[in-house]
Protein backbone atom coordinates (compact mmCIF):
# COMPACT_ATOMS: atom_id res chain seq x y z
CA UNK A 1 0.00 0.00 0.00
CA UNK A 2 1.36 3.31 -1.05
CA UNK A 3 0.78 6.87 0.01
CA UNK A 4 2.41 9.86 -1.67
CA UNK A 5 1.73 12.72 0.64
CA UNK A 6 2.30 16.10 0.18
CA UNK A 7 1.79 18.83 2.52
CA UNK A 8 2.05 22.70 2.43
CA UNK A 9 3.51 23.11 -0.79
CA UNK A 10 4.93 26.37 -1.98
CA UNK A 11 6.66 27.12 -4.88
CA UNK A 12 8.20 30.24 -6.35
CA UNK A 13 9.39 30.72 -10.02
CA UNK A 14 11.17 34.15 -9.93
CA UNK A 15 8.53 36.85 -8.65
CA UNK A 16 5.45 34.51 -9.54
CA UNK A 17 3.97 32.36 -6.86
CA UNK A 18 3.10 29.39 -8.73
CA UNK A 19 0.94 27.75 -5.87
CA UNK A 20 0.85 27.56 -2.07
CA UNK A 21 0.22 25.79 1.15
CA UNK A 22 -0.46 22.97 -1.82
CA UNK A 23 -1.49 19.94 0.11
CA UNK A 24 -2.67 16.67 -1.13
CA UNK A 25 -2.58 12.47 -0.73
CA UNK A 26 -2.34 9.92 -3.58
CA UNK A 27 -2.85 5.94 -2.36
CA UNK A 28 -2.29 3.16 -4.53
CA UNK A 29 -4.53 2.83 -7.32
CA UNK A 30 -5.05 7.03 -7.59
CA UNK A 31 -5.14 8.45 -10.18
CA UNK A 32 -4.67 12.55 -10.37
CA UNK A 33 -4.63 14.58 -13.43
CA UNK A 34 -3.37 18.17 -12.45
CA UNK A 35 -4.84 20.90 -14.11
CA UNK A 36 -4.39 24.36 -15.01
CA UNK A 37 -3.30 27.56 -17.51
CA UNK A 38 -0.14 27.70 -18.99
CA UNK A 39 2.27 28.82 -16.33
CA UNK A 40 0.42 27.63 -13.72
CA UNK A 41 3.00 25.48 -12.28
CA UNK A 42 2.00 22.28 -13.49
CA UNK A 43 5.65 20.74 -14.70
CA UNK A 44 7.38 22.87 -11.61
CA UNK A 45 5.36 20.75 -9.41
CA UNK A 46 5.99 17.42 -11.27
CA UNK A 47 9.57 18.83 -11.22
CA UNK A 48 9.42 18.97 -7.09
CA UNK A 49 7.52 15.34 -6.38
CA UNK A 50 10.22 14.26 -9.03
CA UNK A 51 12.76 15.18 -6.60
CA UNK A 52 14.09 17.52 -9.40
CA UNK A 53 14.01 21.16 -7.80
CA UNK A 54 13.19 22.08 -4.20
CA UNK A 55 10.00 23.76 -2.89
CA UNK A 56 10.12 26.98 -1.11
CA UNK A 57 8.12 25.12 1.76
CA UNK A 58 6.81 21.73 2.63
CA UNK A 59 7.02 18.19 2.71
CA UNK A 60 6.92 15.30 0.36
CA UNK A 61 6.63 11.90 1.90
CA UNK A 62 6.06 8.36 0.05
CA UNK A 63 4.67 6.57 3.25
CA UNK A 64 7.78 7.17 5.69
CA UNK A 65 10.82 8.26 2.97
CA UNK A 66 11.36 11.85 2.30
CA UNK A 67 11.79 12.90 -1.51
CA UNK A 68 15.33 12.85 -2.63
CA UNK A 69 16.19 9.59 -0.35
CA UNK A 70 17.08 6.94 -2.78
CA UNK A 71 14.34 4.77 -1.34
CA UNK A 72 11.97 7.28 -2.65
CA UNK A 73 13.28 7.91 -5.77
CA UNK A 74 13.58 4.24 -6.56
CA UNK A 75 9.99 4.34 -7.08
CA UNK A 76 9.43 6.78 -9.06
CA UNK A 77 9.47 7.52 -12.94
CA UNK A 78 9.72 10.93 -13.95
CA UNK A 79 8.90 11.71 -18.03
CA UNK A 80 9.68 15.33 -19.03
CA UNK A 81 9.28 17.39 -21.97
CA UNK A 82 12.91 15.97 -23.22
CA UNK A 83 12.99 12.94 -24.64
CA UNK A 84 15.91 11.36 -22.42
CA UNK A 85 17.05 9.54 -25.54
CA UNK A 86 20.76 10.02 -27.01
CA UNK A 87 20.40 9.70 -31.34
CA UNK A 88 23.93 7.94 -31.05
CA UNK A 89 22.25 5.05 -29.69
CA UNK A 90 19.74 2.72 -30.66
CA UNK A 91 15.86 2.25 -29.24
CA UNK A 92 17.08 -0.94 -27.06
CA UNK A 93 20.15 0.73 -25.97
CA UNK A 94 18.78 3.68 -24.40
CA UNK A 95 16.04 1.42 -22.97
CA UNK A 96 18.65 -0.05 -21.34
CA UNK A 97 20.79 2.49 -19.40
CA UNK A 98 17.37 4.42 -18.62
CA UNK A 99 15.48 2.05 -17.14
CA UNK A 100 19.39 0.91 -15.04
CA UNK A 101 19.23 4.55 -13.85
CA UNK A 102 15.68 3.68 -11.89
CA UNK A 103 15.90 -0.23 -11.75
CA UNK A 104 17.51 -3.07 -13.60
CA UNK A 105 15.11 -4.05 -16.32
CA UNK A 106 16.02 -7.14 -18.52
CA UNK A 107 16.56 -7.00 -21.92
CA UNK A 108 13.27 -9.48 -22.87
CA UNK A 109 11.10 -7.05 -21.03
CA UNK A 110 12.58 -4.14 -23.02
CA UNK A 111 11.48 -5.41 -26.13
CA UNK A 112 8.00 -7.11 -24.91
CA UNK A 113 7.44 -3.02 -23.95
CA UNK A 114 8.58 -1.82 -27.69
CA UNK A 115 6.66 -4.45 -28.80
CA UNK A 116 3.44 -3.73 -26.87
CA UNK A 117 3.90 0.11 -27.64
CA UNK A 118 4.39 -0.26 -31.28
CA UNK A 119 7.78 -0.33 -32.34
CA UNK A 120 8.45 -4.10 -32.89
CA UNK A 121 10.97 -4.30 -34.34
CA UNK A 122 13.19 -1.09 -34.43
CA UNK A 123 15.06 -2.08 -31.34
CA UNK A 124 18.46 -1.68 -33.34
CA UNK A 125 17.16 1.64 -34.98
CA UNK A 126 19.37 5.17 -33.66
CA UNK A 127 17.16 7.15 -32.30
CA UNK A 128 18.45 10.02 -34.10
CA UNK A 129 16.11 8.33 -37.13
CA UNK A 130 12.74 8.17 -35.19
CA UNK A 131 10.03 10.64 -35.51
CA UNK A 132 8.89 12.72 -32.72
CA UNK A 133 6.23 10.44 -31.55
CA UNK A 134 8.19 7.24 -31.97
CA UNK A 135 10.55 8.81 -29.42
CA UNK A 136 7.90 9.29 -27.29
CA UNK A 137 6.38 6.03 -27.45
CA UNK A 138 10.22 4.58 -26.85
CA UNK A 139 10.80 6.52 -23.58
CA UNK A 140 6.80 5.01 -22.85
CA UNK A 141 8.12 1.90 -23.70
CA UNK A 142 10.91 2.56 -20.99
CA UNK A 143 8.10 3.61 -18.24
CA UNK A 144 6.04 0.80 -18.92
CA UNK A 145 9.10 -1.88 -18.36
CA UNK A 146 10.26 -0.23 -15.42
CA UNK A 147 9.30 -1.28 -11.86
CA UNK A 148 8.62 2.23 -10.36
CA UNK A 149 5.51 2.80 -8.69
CA UNK A 150 4.79 6.13 -8.71
CA UNK A 151 4.32 7.69 -12.65
CA UNK A 152 5.10 11.57 -13.08
CA UNK A 153 3.91 12.01 -16.60
CA UNK A 154 4.38 15.53 -17.73
CA UNK A 155 1.79 16.11 -21.26
CA UNK A 156 2.50 12.11 -21.70
CA UNK A 157 0.37 12.31 -25.28
CA UNK A 158 2.45 14.85 -26.94
CA UNK A 159 2.81 14.02 -30.39
CA UNK A 160 1.41 10.37 -30.20
CA UNK A 161 -1.11 9.70 -32.58
CA UNK A 162 -4.70 8.44 -31.51
CA UNK A 163 -3.84 4.76 -31.54
CA UNK A 164 -0.69 5.90 -29.17
CA UNK A 165 -2.81 7.77 -26.91
CA UNK A 166 -5.24 4.73 -25.72
CA UNK A 167 -2.38 2.32 -25.74
CA UNK A 168 -0.97 4.96 -23.18
CA UNK A 169 -4.81 5.36 -21.44
CA UNK A 170 -4.76 1.28 -21.40
CA UNK A 171 -1.34 0.83 -19.67
CA UNK A 172 -2.57 3.83 -17.35
CA UNK A 173 -5.47 2.47 -16.29
CA UNK A 174 -3.65 -1.25 -15.47
CA UNK A 175 -1.26 0.89 -13.94
CA UNK A 176 -3.38 1.95 -11.30
CA UNK A 177 -5.84 -1.06 -10.99
CA UNK A 178 -2.37 -2.74 -10.00
CA UNK A 179 -1.83 -0.36 -7.34
CA UNK A 180 0.42 2.10 -8.46
CA UNK A 181 0.00 5.90 -8.48
CA UNK A 182 -0.33 8.10 -11.37
CA UNK A 183 0.26 11.82 -11.62
CA UNK A 184 0.25 13.43 -14.98
CA UNK A 185 -0.50 16.99 -16.57
CA UNK A 186 -2.53 16.85 -20.21
CA UNK A 187 -3.93 20.35 -22.34
CA UNK A 188 -6.04 17.08 -23.95
CA UNK A 189 -9.23 15.94 -23.41
CA UNK A 190 -8.86 12.24 -21.71
CA UNK A 191 -10.97 9.33 -21.52
CA UNK A 192 -9.92 7.74 -18.06
CA UNK A 193 -11.82 7.05 -15.70
CA UNK A 194 -11.92 7.65 -11.93
CA UNK A 195 -9.63 10.28 -12.47
CA UNK A 196 -8.95 13.11 -9.85
CA UNK A 197 -8.37 16.51 -10.70
CA UNK A 198 -5.89 19.07 -9.14
CA UNK A 199 -6.91 22.31 -10.39
CA UNK A 200 -3.24 24.66 -10.02
CA UNK B 1 26.86 -4.64 -15.16
CA UNK B 2 25.86 -2.14 -12.60
CA UNK B 3 24.76 1.13 -13.70
CA UNK B 4 28.31 3.00 -13.19
CA UNK B 5 30.11 0.67 -15.38
CA UNK B 6 26.98 0.70 -18.29
CA UNK B 7 27.43 4.74 -17.77
CA UNK B 8 30.93 4.63 -18.93
CA UNK B 9 30.26 2.01 -21.76
CA UNK B 10 27.32 4.23 -22.76
CA UNK B 11 29.76 7.27 -22.87
CA UNK B 12 32.19 5.32 -24.95
CA UNK B 13 29.74 3.50 -27.14
CA UNK B 14 28.07 7.73 -28.16
CA UNK B 15 31.55 8.53 -28.19
CA UNK B 16 32.82 5.87 -30.95
CA UNK B 17 29.91 6.27 -33.24
CA UNK B 18 30.54 10.48 -32.89
CA UNK B 19 34.01 10.41 -33.83
CA UNK B 20 34.26 14.37 -34.61
CA UNK B 21 33.86 15.18 -30.83
CA UNK B 22 36.69 13.34 -29.48
CA UNK B 23 38.58 13.80 -32.54
CA UNK B 24 38.35 17.81 -32.25
CA UNK B 25 40.56 18.00 -29.37
CA UNK B 26 43.59 15.70 -30.59
CA UNK B 27 43.46 17.31 -33.64
CA UNK B 28 43.51 20.79 -31.92
CA UNK B 29 46.59 19.29 -29.43
CA UNK B 30 48.73 17.92 -32.46
CA UNK B 31 48.38 21.05 -34.85
CA UNK B 32 49.09 23.50 -32.27
CA UNK B 33 52.49 22.03 -30.76
CA UNK B 34 53.70 21.33 -34.64
CA UNK B 35 53.44 25.00 -35.45
CA UNK B 36 55.68 26.25 -32.78
CA UNK B 37 59.07 24.96 -34.73
CA UNK B 38 57.81 26.89 -37.42
CA UNK B 39 57.27 29.67 -35.74
CA UNK B 40 60.00 29.84 -33.00
CA UNK B 41 62.79 27.76 -34.32
CA UNK B 42 63.70 24.79 -35.90
CA UNK B 43 67.21 24.20 -33.47
CA UNK B 44 67.30 21.40 -30.86
CA UNK B 45 68.58 23.99 -28.10
CA UNK B 46 65.92 26.55 -28.23
CA UNK B 47 63.43 23.88 -28.69
CA UNK B 48 64.37 21.44 -25.78
CA UNK B 49 64.06 24.47 -23.33
CA UNK B 50 60.21 24.75 -24.36
CA UNK B 51 59.10 21.44 -25.28
CA UNK B 52 57.71 20.44 -22.35
CA UNK B 53 56.16 23.72 -21.82
CA UNK B 54 54.04 23.89 -25.43
CA UNK B 55 53.46 20.26 -25.10
CA UNK B 56 51.68 21.13 -21.82
CA UNK B 57 50.14 24.12 -22.16
CA UNK B 58 48.36 22.32 -25.82
CA UNK B 59 46.82 19.47 -23.51
CA UNK B 60 45.41 21.90 -21.26
CA UNK B 61 43.97 23.82 -24.04
CA UNK B 62 42.72 20.63 -25.77
CA UNK B 63 41.10 19.26 -22.80
CA UNK B 64 39.33 22.37 -21.83
CA UNK B 65 38.12 22.23 -25.80
CA UNK B 66 36.73 18.73 -25.03
CA UNK B 67 35.11 19.70 -21.50
CA UNK B 68 32.01 21.54 -22.89
CA UNK B 69 30.81 18.39 -24.51
CA UNK B 70 30.86 16.30 -21.36
CA UNK B 71 27.41 17.11 -19.82
CA UNK B 72 25.86 19.27 -22.99
CA UNK B 73 24.04 16.84 -25.00
CA UNK B 74 22.73 14.60 -21.97
CA UNK B 75 21.42 18.03 -20.79
CA UNK B 76 19.96 18.82 -23.66
CA UNK B 77 17.99 15.28 -24.03
CA UNK B 78 16.91 15.73 -20.44
CA UNK B 79 19.45 12.45 -19.96
CA UNK B 80 20.66 14.27 -17.01
CA UNK B 81 17.80 14.69 -15.40
CA UNK B 82 16.91 11.17 -15.62
CA UNK B 83 20.24 10.89 -13.80
CA UNK B 84 19.74 13.84 -10.64
CA UNK B 85 16.22 12.02 -10.06
CA UNK B 86 17.84 8.52 -10.04
CA UNK B 87 18.08 6.46 -6.72
CA UNK B 88 22.06 5.52 -7.19
CA UNK B 89 24.73 7.73 -6.27
CA UNK B 90 24.82 11.03 -8.47
CA UNK B 91 29.04 11.34 -7.88
CA UNK B 92 29.64 8.36 -8.68
CA UNK B 93 27.45 8.36 -11.74
CA UNK B 94 29.50 11.43 -12.69
CA UNK B 95 32.78 9.97 -11.65
CA UNK B 96 32.09 7.46 -14.65
CA UNK B 97 31.55 9.77 -17.20
CA UNK B 98 35.09 11.85 -15.80
CA UNK B 99 36.50 8.17 -16.20
CA UNK B 100 35.19 7.73 -19.85
CA UNK B 101 35.87 11.57 -20.73
CA UNK B 102 39.92 10.65 -19.67
CA UNK B 103 40.23 7.54 -21.58
CA UNK B 104 38.99 9.57 -24.60
CA UNK B 105 41.26 12.55 -24.32
CA UNK B 106 43.87 11.92 -21.37
CA UNK B 107 44.76 8.27 -22.58
CA UNK B 108 45.07 9.50 -26.29
CA UNK B 109 46.97 12.80 -25.33
CA UNK B 110 49.36 10.68 -22.96
CA UNK B 111 49.81 7.88 -26.10
CA UNK B 112 50.25 11.00 -28.36
CA UNK B 113 52.74 12.98 -26.67
CA UNK B 114 56.03 10.73 -27.34
CA UNK B 115 55.26 11.86 -31.10
CA UNK B 116 55.11 15.43 -30.55
CA UNK B 117 58.29 15.03 -28.08
CA UNK B 118 60.42 13.43 -30.41
CA UNK B 119 59.00 15.90 -32.83
CA UNK B 120 60.68 19.31 -30.26
CA UNK B 121 63.87 17.10 -29.92
CA UNK B 122 63.45 15.80 -26.49
CA UNK B 123 65.83 12.66 -25.84
CA UNK B 124 64.08 9.77 -24.32
CA UNK B 125 64.34 10.21 -20.69
CA UNK B 126 63.13 13.88 -20.92
CA UNK B 127 59.99 11.69 -22.99
CA UNK B 128 59.49 9.42 -20.66
CA UNK B 129 59.01 11.93 -17.75
CA UNK B 130 56.79 13.78 -19.98
CA UNK B 131 54.88 10.60 -19.99
CA UNK B 132 55.13 10.05 -16.41
CA UNK B 133 53.47 14.12 -15.38
CA UNK B 134 50.40 13.77 -18.05
CA UNK B 135 49.65 10.14 -16.95
CA UNK B 136 49.26 11.73 -13.26
CA UNK B 137 47.77 14.78 -14.26
CA UNK B 138 45.36 14.40 -17.27
CA UNK B 139 43.12 12.38 -14.74
CA UNK B 140 42.87 15.96 -12.53
CA UNK B 141 42.20 17.82 -16.04
CA UNK B 142 39.27 15.76 -16.14
CA UNK B 143 38.24 15.90 -12.76
CA UNK B 144 38.33 19.33 -11.86
CA UNK B 145 36.82 20.23 -15.77
CA UNK B 146 33.97 18.55 -14.28
CA UNK B 147 33.30 20.95 -12.20
CA UNK B 148 33.43 24.08 -14.78
CA UNK B 149 31.65 22.02 -16.99
CA UNK B 150 28.60 21.70 -14.37
CA UNK B 151 28.54 24.69 -13.31
CA UNK B 152 28.00 26.38 -16.96
CA UNK B 153 25.60 23.47 -18.18
CA UNK B 154 22.90 25.25 -19.52
CA UNK B 155 24.20 28.48 -20.53
CA UNK B 156 24.84 29.25 -24.30
CA UNK B 157 27.97 29.92 -25.70
CA UNK B 158 29.93 29.42 -22.35
CA UNK B 159 33.28 28.40 -23.71
CA UNK B 160 35.12 31.52 -22.49
CA UNK B 161 33.38 31.24 -18.61
CA UNK B 162 34.49 27.87 -18.68
CA UNK B 163 38.23 28.85 -19.43
CA UNK B 164 38.25 31.59 -16.96
CA UNK B 165 36.43 29.28 -14.59
CA UNK B 166 38.78 26.69 -15.14
CA UNK B 167 42.13 27.47 -16.28
CA UNK B 168 42.82 29.27 -12.48
CA UNK B 169 42.62 25.59 -11.16
CA UNK B 170 44.51 23.89 -13.96
CA UNK B 171 47.91 26.63 -13.44
CA UNK B 172 49.30 24.66 -10.60
CA UNK B 173 49.35 21.33 -12.28
CA UNK B 174 50.47 23.29 -15.16
CA UNK B 175 53.41 24.64 -12.91
CA UNK B 176 54.63 20.97 -11.81
CA UNK B 177 54.19 19.09 -14.87
CA UNK B 178 56.55 21.62 -17.15
CA UNK B 179 58.73 22.10 -13.93
CA UNK B 180 59.13 18.43 -13.30
CA UNK B 181 60.26 17.27 -17.17
CA UNK B 182 62.75 20.59 -17.41
CA UNK B 183 64.46 19.88 -13.83
CA UNK B 184 64.73 16.26 -15.70
CA UNK B 185 66.47 17.61 -18.65
CA UNK B 186 69.29 18.80 -16.49
CA UNK B 187 69.41 15.24 -14.25
CA UNK B 188 67.76 17.34 -11.25
CA UNK B 189 65.62 15.46 -8.44
CA UNK B 190 61.72 15.63 -9.39
CA UNK B 191 60.09 13.96 -6.64
CA UNK B 192 58.84 16.96 -5.39
CA UNK B 193 56.90 17.63 -8.01
CA UNK B 194 55.40 14.40 -8.89
CA UNK B 195 54.36 14.02 -4.82
CA UNK B 196 52.11 17.36 -5.87
CA UNK B 197 50.83 16.02 -8.50
CA UNK B 198 49.69 13.27 -7.46
CA UNK B 199 48.28 15.06 -4.49
CA UNK B 200 46.25 17.25 -6.88
CA UNK B 201 45.25 13.89 -8.68
CA UNK B 202 43.95 12.39 -4.64
CA UNK B 203 42.51 15.42 -3.81
CA UNK B 204 40.81 16.04 -7.16
CA UNK B 205 39.64 12.33 -7.52
CA UNK B 206 37.83 12.50 -3.76
CA UNK B 207 36.24 16.17 -4.14
CA UNK B 208 35.71 17.04 -8.44
CA UNK B 209 32.82 14.28 -8.28
CA UNK B 210 30.78 15.50 -4.93
CA UNK B 211 31.21 19.56 -6.12
CA UNK B 212 30.11 18.67 -9.67
CA UNK B 213 27.29 16.67 -8.72
CA UNK B 214 25.88 19.60 -6.22
CA UNK B 215 26.15 22.37 -9.29
CA UNK B 216 24.42 19.80 -11.61
CA UNK B 217 21.72 19.40 -9.48
CA UNK B 218 21.69 23.56 -9.12
CA UNK B 219 21.89 24.26 -13.06
CA UNK B 220 19.18 21.79 -13.63
CA UNK B 221 16.91 23.54 -10.94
Amino acid sequence: MLALNVQNLSCQRGYNRLFEELSFTANSGDLLRITGINGSGKTSLLKILAGLSDSQKGQIMLGENLVKSPKYQQEVFYLGHLSALSGQLNCLENLEFLTGLNSATASPLLLEALDKIGLKGYQNEYCSKLSAGQKRRVILAGLFASKAKIWLLDEPFTALDRDGISLVEACIKTHCQQGGICIFTTHQASNLPNQKTLAL
Amino acid sequence: MNIYAKTLKRDLQIAIRNPSSVLNPLLFFVISVSLFPLAISPEATTLTQIAAGIIWVACMLAVLLSLNALFHYDFENGVLEQMVISHHNLPLLILAKITAHWLLTGIPIILLSPILGSFLLLDTPAIQILMLTLLLATPSLSLIGSIGASLIVGIKNSGMLLALLILPLYIPILIFASSAVSQAQFGLEITGQLYFLATILVLSLISAPFVSSIALKISLE
